[in-house]
């Protein structure tokens, strides 16, 4: 038996509503007042927020109490899940807490090597032992097992079934291309309800992997939300490009960040004209849209999008 | 192979500057096939040794050995004369030679000389790479003969994660290929791409290490 939570997220998208999620990256701090003064900025402009899980192997405070502050804010999270800090033991005790505490929408990732939290000014944790007992793919199963058949991976019975929309990701450029679609195939058939997907540049490209997604019939079985990340500078770009997988950034857009007078002001234009393209594009269901350490500028950029206000805000 | 490499050598002298007559022995198996641990590699270090100990002001003097395979008993039997005329003994062969010693020769302190990190195979000269994971629940069967536990950042069994490169390298290592992208290039070499398309379900780690200490009785063999 199917019991998909009514979220904010699930009924925007099953009443056929332009979906909008956005990201919220929990404090290197044990305050939560930070992440009360993003949710305050934020209240009310997406459907639901991503809450990241020590994204690359950065410790930060945890998504499932992150997300707790932002559900007490009335800002609906969406709780990441990486694979790399914890086996099926603990990621499963921590689903049933989680929904405990009213968490509705989970997306399920793998998650970065813990070594990627020594890439930048940071020493993260490179020696640390990551624990990769299931993969993201896995992960949905688990949850799905949860929900509908209220059953643990293991066999054993939970008392009643936990209510989760399940989210998955796709990156849809990363080599090797042709099994991108396969893979994200077997997220969906592994119980992912709605798809994140990598930043995405490039809306013609992004169209015609979207085009095979719906001759595969996936675009039935899952909402897909292709990823937007505000572009700040035309140094921001050209890293991306260049340093994060799977993000393919066009060379005119690149040329055209950095002969714009007002950067900043360029990056919102690219932004609301990704968010267009992507509404013209068949089979998209919305869009996840991310402003990295800026997230003060959404609530303009969604506004000006023509996205507000939101279907299940007051 | 079982691969090792040497300890730094000041991790070396630390350990044996307070003995006074040390036996450094190695193993002509895997270690030397990986160059760490061989006759050649013993009688490398034992030199550097008594040189770096002589620079702190430590006489220590050090004898040699190298056995066909620290790792069987019968040889390890070979070095019991030796061993009685020393008060410490450098293994440079791999976790179990340093361990078969320490058992057979107790209560002589027995040092690892070597770090023993993985299970590799030579890919040309001087380079090696991990190979597998002795993960007890081999699945190379369904991978087209290349290991995802062993050459997956993170062990992934059902394809690769966002983190490919656009060179098909791996994200942790700009030289490592990204072993989910070789899986899908030999599976659509071979036209059978639809055997990756079923969801594979969480892993049995319990025969590897996870399930506890291995021990393996066969009574056939008893």
């Amino acid at each position: 038996m199917k019991t998909v939570p009514e979220s904010n997220l699930s009924r925007t998208l099953a009443a056929g509503k332009f979906a909008l999620t956005a990201e919220v990256g929990p404090p290197r701090s044990a305050d939560a007042a930070e992440v009360i003064e993003k949710a305050k900025v934020l209240k009310g402009v997406a459907d639901a927020f991503n809450v990241t899980d020590n994204q690359t192997a950065v410790v930060r405070m945890s998504s499932i109490a992150a997300s707790k502050v932002l559900l007490d804010e009335g800002l609906e999270p969406v709780m990441q899940i990486v694979c790399r800090d914890r086996n099926r033991i603990a990621i499963q005790s921590d689903l049933l807490g989680a929904s405990a505490l009213g968490m509705r929408n989970v997306l399920c990732l793998s998650g970065d090597h813990q070594s990627a939290g020594a890439g930048g000014k940071l020493n993260g944790h490179p020696g640390a032992k990551n624990v990769f007992d299931v993969d993201s793919i896995q992960l949905i199963s688990i949850v799905k097992g949860l929900r509908d058949d209220a059953v643990q991976d293991g066999g054993d019975s939970v008392s009643s079934p936990v209510p989760f929309f399940i989210g998955a990701a796709w990156t849809p450029f990363g080599p090797p291309e042709k099994f991108r679609t396969i893979r994200l195939a077997k997220k969906i058939a592994a119980g992912a309800d709605f798809i994140q997907t990598q930043a995405v540049y490039d809306m013609k490209r992004f169209g015609e992997a979207m085009r095979r997604t719906e001759d595969m019939g996936l675009t039935e079985k899952a909402a897909i939300l292709p990823g937007i990340i505000v572009p700040r500078s035309a140094g921001m770009l050209k890293y991306m490009n260049a340093n994060v997988p799977g993000i393919e950034v066009p060379d005119e857009m690149i040329a055209r960040m950095k002969d714009a007078k007002d950067a900043k002001a360029e990056g919102i234009k690219i932004t609301l004209e990704l968010i267009d393209a992507a509404k013209n594009l068949s089979g998209v269901k919305g869009v996840h849209l991310q402003a990295i350490e800026a997230e003060h500028l959404l609530p303009d950029i969604i506004k000006a999008a023509g996205l507000l206000p939101r279907p299940g805000s007051n | 192979m079982i691969f090792a490499e040497w300890k730094p050598i000041d991790e070396l002298v630390d350990k044996l500057k307070a003995h006074s007559k040390v036996l450094l022995v190695g193993c002509a198996t895997c270690v030397a096939e990986c160059a760490a641990g061989g006759e050649k590699e013993v009688e490398t270090l034992a030199p550097l040794l008594t040189m770096a100990l002589k620079k702190q002001g430590h006489a220590v003097e050090i004898s040699t050995a190298t056995l066909e395979k620290q790792c069987e008993w019968e040889f390890v039997e070979e070095l019991a004369e030796k061993v009685s005329g020393v008060d410490a003994v450098l293994s440079i062969a791999c976790g179990i030679g340093v361990q078969a010693l320490s058992e057979r020769f107790d209560p002589m302190p027995v040092y690892p000389g070597v770090n023993t990190s993985s299970l590799t195979i030579r890919e040309e000269a001087g380079v090696w790479a991990g190979r597998c994971a002795a993960c007890g629940d081999c699945v190379l069967g369904e991978t087209f003969g290349l290991c995802p536990i062993a050459r997956c950042a993170k062990s992934l069994l059902n394809g690769p994660c966002g983190g490919t490169r656009k060179d098909g390298k791996c994200e942790v290592d700009a030289d490592v290929d990204c072993i989910w992208n070789l899986i899908v290039d030999r599976a659509d070499q071979r036209g059978q791409l639809e055997l990756l398309t079923e969801v594979k379900k969480s892993k049995n780690w319990s025969g590897s290490r996870h399930g506890g200490p291995k021990r393996v009785v066969r009574e056939d063999l008893r």
